[in-house]
This record gives structure tokens, sequence and C-alpha cells, in this order.
């Protein structure tokens, strides 16, 4: 179980040490933060729990790109999924984190079942011209619906978890608890699906898909099966985030918001199913601190940083694990 | 009847807006191949430059007829200065990379410039009305319009020929189809292509602060309005077919009159109207409207 001794390691052999590692390294944080939860700050427990809920999202977003496709629509099933949550609460009064979730899940994974026949056959430019014109329909749809508040949107709560009763004091863990344990499953399930047979692929298509076309696999099939994969997982986020805010609006699907992901992803890099909850934490860090002292630089901020990495760390912030050690 | 003239009226305003901003847009990616998603903040500094120089024009007390000079000043300048720097500082290491990363890059400064125009600017909400009503308006039957807006639609005509006579005309328009149709063919043949970018990026820049200027007088200028824009931009440019001159005139025509239609018949569906037209057409004609055909490579 101890590494490897640092100096003997080759660049390939630590991405793999860290690979094989992977599950552990999750259950350690799974517990930890579980344990560590009830003693968090508040603001240190807010911020780990969107922290979670967007690298939930960005997930979803890796699996896209290491199929060589980058989604500028993403916001579509993240709002998709906060409404669906929302909409559960405000209409019908349900109240539980569980059924909310898995409404968000439910909900976003058909919209992109359907769309994902269309968008299976796009690429490059194509694919993010599409997506973003389908999230920024909803978004003009959401802005002019009256029942659901317009372009303010509308709040929610919880108050309870899979049938458990939550009391007021507890209701803050509890949505906490289950971010991480949404993001600690989608993690672990991602993993495991890159390494089987489908998930393989996406590589495969992204460095040639003619080729994998040749093999006798269906390129189509599988971009169709890794987009309903991550669109269920942006739904999942967006619906823990929506619950977490305790509000919901339409800007949620407008384009920017999806930048974001993208600016995430691209920060964090596709080299683990670690790196975009990473990735996560570190921008809505960076965010949070940001926009309390220096309000109007902070996406200055985020742009030199994306140009920087894009330039000279093109894996992310992740490769920074994964290289082979300088001589320094 | 009268109603739909109104449609047909302001749908065409609309579109020459539109068309102004999209045909800068449209023009980089065609030569340059880069869907440039910072084209809004350009239009939005634009937009702050005129604000600028024609508060600055009317604030001395010159003849206020003079407050449009400034505005084609305004995007001169922004062009003259935003354009090389961008092209020359940035751009010119990323040649070559794949279009999505292409993408990427530019919103990068996309981001960048949100933040540089309002530590520039200010955050708070800045106008310059007066070159909006000095024109009058003019009537047709009961329906009155500021001459202003008709102006728009002039400079967007004038725009538009002008830009498909030097394409086709000239021996600088022939150059750049050269580059167009094959980069490196053209690189060989002797055209410096490092300058053809460099002209192409200036003049779309251009192009963008030229329809923020325009649209200054007629809004209030504040953070916000590059991102609304671009959006709009790529309706337009992927309708009509990326890199299309004609289908940027096309896609703004189909955008404006939608747009219009919405407005006067179905407030409700405005927004959604454009996207869902953007959608359609991109499901049906992947590539856009007047698109080429490409080869598959493997």
């Amino acid at each position: 179980m101890t590494p490897p001794h640092r100096g003997a390691l080759r660049q390939g052999a630590r991405a793999h040490w860290l690979r094989e590692r992977t599950p552990q390294i999750l259950i350690a944080t799974l517990v930890v933060l579980l344990v560590a939860g009830p003693f968090l700050p508040k603001w240190a427990m807010f911020m780990l729990n969107v922290s979670l809920s967007w690298g939930t999202v960005v997930l979803g977003m890796m699996l896209l790109m290491r199929t060589g496709l980058v989604s500028f629509g993403q916001g579509l099933y993240y709002c998709l999924g906060a409404y669906a949550a929302g909409v559960l609460y405000a209409k019908l009064g349900v109240a539980d984190i569980a059924v909310m979730l898995l409404a968000s899940v439910a909900v976003s994974g058909a919209v992109a079942g359907v769309l994902g026949l269309l968008l299976a056959k796009y690429r490059d430019i194509f694919f993010a011209m599409l997506s973003l014109a389908f999230s920024m329909i909803l978004f003009g749809l959401l802005v002019k619906t009256s029942e659901l508040g317009s372009t303010d949107g509308f709040g929610l709560s919880v108050a309870s978890l899979a049938g458990i009763p939550l009391t007021a004091g507890w209701a803050r863990y509890a949505v906490f608890a289950t971010a991480v344990c949404v993001a600690f499953c989608s993690a672990l399930g991602m993993q495991r699906y890159l390494s089987s047979h489908t998930g393989r692929l996406a590589g495969a298509i992204r460095d040639n898909e003619l080729r994998v076309e040749y093999m006798g696999a269906s390129v189509r099939r599988v971009i169709h099966v890794n987009y309903v994969i991550s669109a269920s997982l942006a739904g999942l986020g967006g619906g823990l985030v929506g619950i977490t805010i305790g509000h919901v609006d339409p800007e949620m699907a407008f384009w920017t918001t999806s930048g974001e992901f993208v600016f995430i992803a691209i920060l964090s890099g596709t080299g683990s199913v670690l790196a975009p909850f990473l990735g996560a934490i570190v921008f809505e860090t960076v965010r949070s601190f940001a926009y309390e002292y220096s309000p109007n630089t902070w996406q200055l901020v985020l742009g030199i940083t994306m140009l920087l990495v894009i330039l000279f760390l093109p894996g992310g912030l992740w490769s920074v694990f994964t290289r082979w050690r300088k001589a320094a | 009847m009268n109603q739909v003239l109104a449609i047909l009226i302001d749908g065409i305003i609309y579109a020459s807006w539109l068309f102004i901003i999209a045909v800068g847009l449209t023009l980089i990616y065609g030569v340059m191949k880069i869907l440039n998603v910072a084209h809004g903040s350009l239009y939005a500094l634009g937009a702050y430059a005129a604000t600028a120089f024609g508060g600055w024009w009317l604030v001395h007390g010159y003849p206020p007829l003079g407050s449009y000079g400034m505005l084609l000043l305004a995007a001169i300048v922004v062009g003259l200065v935003a354009g090389p720097l961008i092209e020359r500082g940035l751009l010119r290491l990323v040649y070559g990379k794949e279009e999505v990363v292409l993408v990427l890059v530019t919103y990068a400064v996309f981001l960048i410039l949100e933040d540089l125009t309002k530590l520039a600017f200010g955050v708070d909400p800045l106008s310059i009305p007066e070159p909006y009503g000095l024109l009058g308006s003019i009537e047709f039957g009961d329906l009155i319009y500021p001459t202003y807006s008709l102006m728009v639609v002039l400079v967007s005509i004038v725009a538009g020929v002008g830009l498909a006579l030097a394409l086709n005309r000239t021996r600088q328009g022939k150059i750049l189809q050269a580059v167009i149709h094959d980069r490196e063919m053209a690189a060989a043949a002797g055209i410096n292509v490092s300058r053809v970018y460099l002209v192409t990026f200036t003049i779309g820049t251009a192009f963008a602060a030229l329809g923020g200027a325009l649209t200054a007088p007629t809004i209030s200028v504040q953070p916000g309005i590059a991102a609304e824009v671009i959006v709009l931009a790529f309706a337009v440019v992927v309708i009509g077919g990326l890199g299309s001159l004609g289908g940027a005139a096309l896609g703004a025509a189909i955008v404006g009159i939608v747009r219009a239609w919405a407005v006067h018949k179905w407030p409700e569906v405005e927004l959604f109207s454009v996207y869902a037209v953007m959608a359609a057409v991109l499901i049906m004609r992947p590539k856009g409207l007047f698109a080429v055909p490409e080869a598959r490579k493997i």
C-alpha cells in the first residue's frame, strides 16, 4: 500500500498508481467529510456542498470531453435538474431530498435521451452550438413563464431525507451529506464506467472515430450513452445546488453558466474522476474570495488562468500530480 | 395590414443591427476558422467607447451632428487598438489548434475583457441618448419610426454591399478568398497569410465595435450586454452558415423577422423563438443554410 519511491516513478506509473488507488482515496475522503461535516463552519460546509455539486456536473462534462466533445449547453440539464426539484416542492409539496434528486436525474436523463438522438450526429463547434441553442431555448422559455417566477425564479426547501424527517438543525448537514454521497457514488461509478468496454471507447472516438467504426463499434451509440450520462450528472448537480441554495432561477440555463462548467473542466483536466471535484473546489474557493474582495476582477483572473492552462498545462491541474518529476 | 408592415419594418431594423455584428464574426470565422466568443465583448467595448467619445464631444459643446462622427471614430479606434492587440498578442500563439480549443481561448478573452471594461468604465449604466433623437422621425402611414433606426439600416446595407464588392472585385479581396479557400496553397503562392489574418481580425473587430457604437444611443450601456449579444450573433451566423457573407445577411433577416413577429404577435416566445429557429436550422442543415459541404477526411 505504500507508494513506490517518488524518484522511481515515471509519469505513466504515477498516473497508474493514482488510478488504482482512486477508490481508496474516495472512501477516505467520504469518511472524513461525513465525520467532519457537523464541525465545519457554516460557510465552509456551504462552499464544499456547492463545490461537490458542481464537481458532479463537471464529472459529466469530463466524460464528454474524453469523447472529444465540448458542450456549451450543459446548463440546460443543470437548470432542468434544479427546476425539477423546485417544481416538486413548489407545485406538488414534495420536500424529500431523495425524491427531488431522483426527479432531477429522471427529467434531465429523459430530455438528454431525446436530444441525444440528434446531438450524437454533431461534432466540434456544431455540437457546441446546437447544445448552446437548446439551453438558450430553455432559458427563453423560463424567463417568460410567470408561473415559475420568470427571471426571478422561486424558492424551495427540504423537510425529509428518504422519508426520515429532518429537524431544523440537521437539514443543512443532511443536504451536505447527500452531496458528499452523491459525489462519491458518481465518481466511483464513473471510474468503473471508464474502465468498461463502452467507457474505453470514449478516448478512441476522440482520436479517430472512423477507425472505431471500422472496428465495428457504433460511434453514435457510444456518444449518445455518454451524453445521457453526462446530462444526468448535470441534472443531479443542478438539483443539489437548488436544494443547497434554496432557490432556482433561469440564469442556470444561460450560456455563461455552461461556460463556467467548461472552465472548471478545462482547469481540472480529464485525467481522473477526482479532478473535476478538485477543480470545482479550487474554482468555488477562488470565486467566493474574489467576490468578497474584488468583485470586478475575478473574471479577469478566471480568463487569465484559463489561457495559462490552455497554453502551458493542457492536461489541466490534475496533470501536475501525474507529471514526470522535473529536476527540481 | 398595418401590423404586417410594422413587423416587417421592425424586423428589418433589428436584422440590420444584427448583421453589422454578425458580419464581423462570420468574416473572422471564414478566414481564420475562429469562432470568436470575445466578439460580444468587442461590441460592448465599442458601445462604451461611443459613450466616452460622444460624451466628450457633446460636453465640449461642439455641433451635435458631429456626434455621429464620434460614434464611427469610436468603432474605428476600438478596431485598430483591440484587434491587433488580441490577434498579435494571443491568437498568433494558438493557430493550428482544434477549433473547439480556439473557442475556449476566445472565451477566456471574453472573460478578461468583461472585467477590463468594468475597470475602465465602471459598473454603472452609461448612456448617450443625444444622437438618437437628433434626426427626428419618419412616418409610414400611422407608424412612426426614429430616423436614427433607418440610418442604421442604411449603414448595414452599405457595410454589406461594400464588403461583398471588396471581397469579389478587389485584389485584396481575391487574396482573402484565396486564404479562405486554402491557407497553405495561398501561403505557398506568396501571400502573407499572417498579415491577412491581422487585417481580417482588425476589420472584424471594427464591425463588432461599430455594432456597439451604433447601439449605444438606443440602450443603457452596462455590464452584461456582451453576453447577451454574442449568443444572438452565434444564432445568426449558425443559421446562415459559418463563414458566409450571404449567410450572415440571410441569418440576420430570419432572426430579425422572427423576433419582430414574436414581439408583435406572441411576446412570451420572443427570446425562445430565436433559438428555436437556430436549433431547427441546425437540425435540418447541420452546417447552416449557405454552407458548402466538406469532404470527410480519415
